[in-house]
């Protein structure tokens, strides 16, 4: 093992007999243009709705409660698709998610929410994930769009200018805690904790 | 009998000719409706904005479930979900200062009270309803018991 080890890093280390210095470099230059881009084009491919909604398990369930949520259909006609909130933005945070998505794939692969059945059964465990992640990362795919910094009191209710003045100001809440549910089903709680629900107050 | 038969028979007829004189002279209007006719689809005026100023409007009568005074677009009410109880459920009043269900909505049919909301009075919507900003299509007369007792008995004026 160490021999070949060794083998590999003598040829490596050893000046190249046959191809000039131009074609390696060039040579090298265009090739890693055609894998990165391959690669993020790739990546990017996957981070497109139509990519989500190509199984039927997101189309027939998530997709469709989407639907009539504001973040898909309101007067201004601006909408949030799947990545927009689900995927960072950030490059090395968007390739840790995609490493994550890995389990997703062996879903998909084994059929572990292939029918409504099964995602309903699933639902209260997929999204505690989502919480988890958007509680983790202080809900940035929410200020993606929803700056904290640009939010109007004056033209807010009294009700949210009361709650985003303390509680989101002081950074003692992020948005999650509050707006679970606002852009799919919530799932069921068992029905003795139905006064609590996820509540507002979640660790 | 066959006389008395035929007279009823004339009546009749006069009836319904009468009846369809008017609907022919009068063009059709409905309050709701409007003059659109029966056979075609009214356009439906623009959707107004639900209050949502969080002032609590006065009862009518001492019955009335409360209005709610806030929007509640998207919040979801179902067999799983109840939005609405993630601010008003009695272990919530405390953080979100809103308005605690009243007692009545733990009673069961028989009047005992039980920890959770009783299933009956789960669905909120059934009762309590957010308000428009809009005309009412239809003419309200309704008075309210001090205004009606006053009327009917103004040199007494009502108690409270």
């Amino acid at each position: 093992m160490l021999r070949l080890l060794r083998r590999y890093w003598v040829v490596v280390r050893r000046p190249s007999h046959y191809l000039s210095l131009g074609f390696l470099t060039i040579g090298g230059f265009v090739a890693g243009i055609i894998f990165w881009g391959g690669f993020n084009t790739a990546l990017e491919l996957t981070n497109t709705e139509a990519f989500c909604i190509s199984c039927h398990e997101m189309r027939d369930n998530v997709y469709v409660e989407l639907q009539s949520t504001i973040h898909f259909t309101n007067r201004s006609g601006v909408r949030a698709k799947c990545p927009d909130c689900h995927v960072p933005h950030d490059w090395t945070d968007k390739v840790a998610r995609k490493m994550q998505a890995s389990k997703e794939v062996w879903g998909k692969i084994f059929g572990s929410i292939n029918t409504r059945e099964k995602f309903e059964a699933a639902r209260l465990e997929l999204a505690q994930h989502e919480w988890e992640r958007l509680k983790a990362n202080n809900s940035l795919e929410c200020r993606n769009c929803h700056g904290y910094d640009y939010m109007d009191f004056t033209r807010q209710s009294p009700r949210a200018a009361a709650q985003h003045s303390t509680m989101l100001a002081s950074g003692e809440r992020t948005c999650i805690d509050c707006h679970k549910g606002i852009a799919h089903r919530l799932p069921a709680l068992p029905v003795t904790k139905s006064e609590k629900q996820v509540s507002m107050a979640s660790p | 009998m066959g006389r008395l038969r035929t007279q009823l028979g004339f009546l009749l007829a006069a009836l319904v000719a009468a009846t369809a004189a008017i609907a022919v002279a009068a063009p059709f209007s409905d309050a709701m409706r409007g003059n659109t006719p029966i056979v075609d689809e009214p356009t439906p005026p623009p959707l107004q904005n639900q209050e949502n100023n969080d002032v609590r409007r006065v009862r009518s009568h001492p019955m009335q479930p409360p209005t709610i005074p806030h929007k509640i677009d998207g919040y979801q009410l179902d067999r799983t979900v109840n939005r609405c109880l993630f601010c008003h459920a009695r272990t919530r009043i405390e953080e979100t200062k809103a308005i605690p269900l009243s007692v009545t909505h733990y009673m069961d049919r028989d009047g005992s009270v039980r920890g959770d909301v009783s299933p009956r009075r789960y669905f909120c919507t059934q009762c309590h309803v957010p308000q428009d900003a809009v005309k009412p299509l239809v003419d309200n007369r309704f008075e309210d018991f001090d205004t009606a007792s006053q009327r009917a008995a103004p040199a007494k004026p009502a108690k409270r």
